[in-house]
């Protein structure tokens, strides 16, 4: 499995009590734990079972994901930033793993 | 009494018909109980209204594997009265729960879309619940002409 590396989509700056469209991407090959290989057997179920986004510590939209989503998952949603800061977005492996991303916004 | 074979087959195919009745008749049987289930758990028993969530999906998805879908609810998003979290059950896949997304008055705005897997022609639900406990719910249905689940 190639390393996940999370895209992001989110403006650079917004004005106060804008609502903003954030969209994210990560490569992850999503296997849902139905699929069988060329011996028939079961290939184990592996996918990002959780995405947050956080500004400035809180919590701003998160998703309890099931192998129902497809590979390389894609969200869109929105946020309201009321003042300057740092946006923060995690995605949790099944196996523990944590890929993060984070990026900065000006409110204006 | 004894029953003629053609009197046993008359009661089967009746019993067969009253139970199937009961249920959504557009969900496969088995699918139907386990996502009643996840929905229950979701809106703590209560019954979803019809109203205010609005779920998009392409009404033929022409590949099972990735078919996009977007979810909107009409809320003020405030401390006092927003949505917490909507859910989406795809009735016909092997296993109904897709994903819950999870909103806060920071969301701006109760909206999200992705991509989701199904498995074949079915239905869709997505179930709202409101910071007041109050439950809506929308139903769409996706024609799918190759389906998603690896095989």
């Amino acid at each position: 499995m190639a390393t996940p590396r999370p895209r992001l989509k989110l403006p650079k700056t917004a004005k106060a009590g804008e609502v903003i469209t954030i969209k994210t991407l990560i490569n992850h090959p999503m296997e849902s734990g139905q699929r069988k290989d060329k011996q028939g057997n079961k290939i184990p179920r592996k996918i990002i079972n959780k995405f947050t986004c956080e500004f400035e510590g809180q919590t701003v939209f998160a998703s309890d994901i099931s192998p129902a989503i497809s590979s390389n998952p894609y969200f869109e949603f929105n946020a309201k930033p009321m003042k300057s800061g740092t946006f923060k977005f995690t995605w949790v492996d099944d196996d523990g793993s944590k890929y993060t991303l984070e990026q900065a916004i000006e409110v204006k | 009494m004894n029953l003629t074979r053609r009197q046993a087959l008359v009661l089967s195919a009746g019993a067969a018909a009253l139970a199937v009745a009961g249920l959504d008749a557009s969900a496969a049987f088995a699918d139907a109980a386990a996502a009643d289930k996840m929905m229950m758990d979701f809106t703590g028993g209560k019954k979803p209204e019809t109203g205010r969530i609005s779920l998009n999906t392409p009404e033929i998805a022409e590949n099972g594997n990735t078919v996009p879908v977007s979810v909107s609810v009409d809320s003020p998003m405030t401390d006092k009265d927003h949505v917490q979290a909507v859910m989406l059950l795809a009735l016909g896949n092997p296993n109904p729960g897709v994903i819950t997304f999870q909103f806060t008055p920071m969301s701006g705005a109760a909206a999200a879309s992705t991509r989701m897997r199904l498995a074949k022609t079915q239905n869709v639900i997505a179930i709202a619940k409101m910071s007041n406990g109050s439950v809506y719910m929308d139903k769409k249905q996706v024609k799918v002409t190759i389906g998603g689940c690896g095989g």
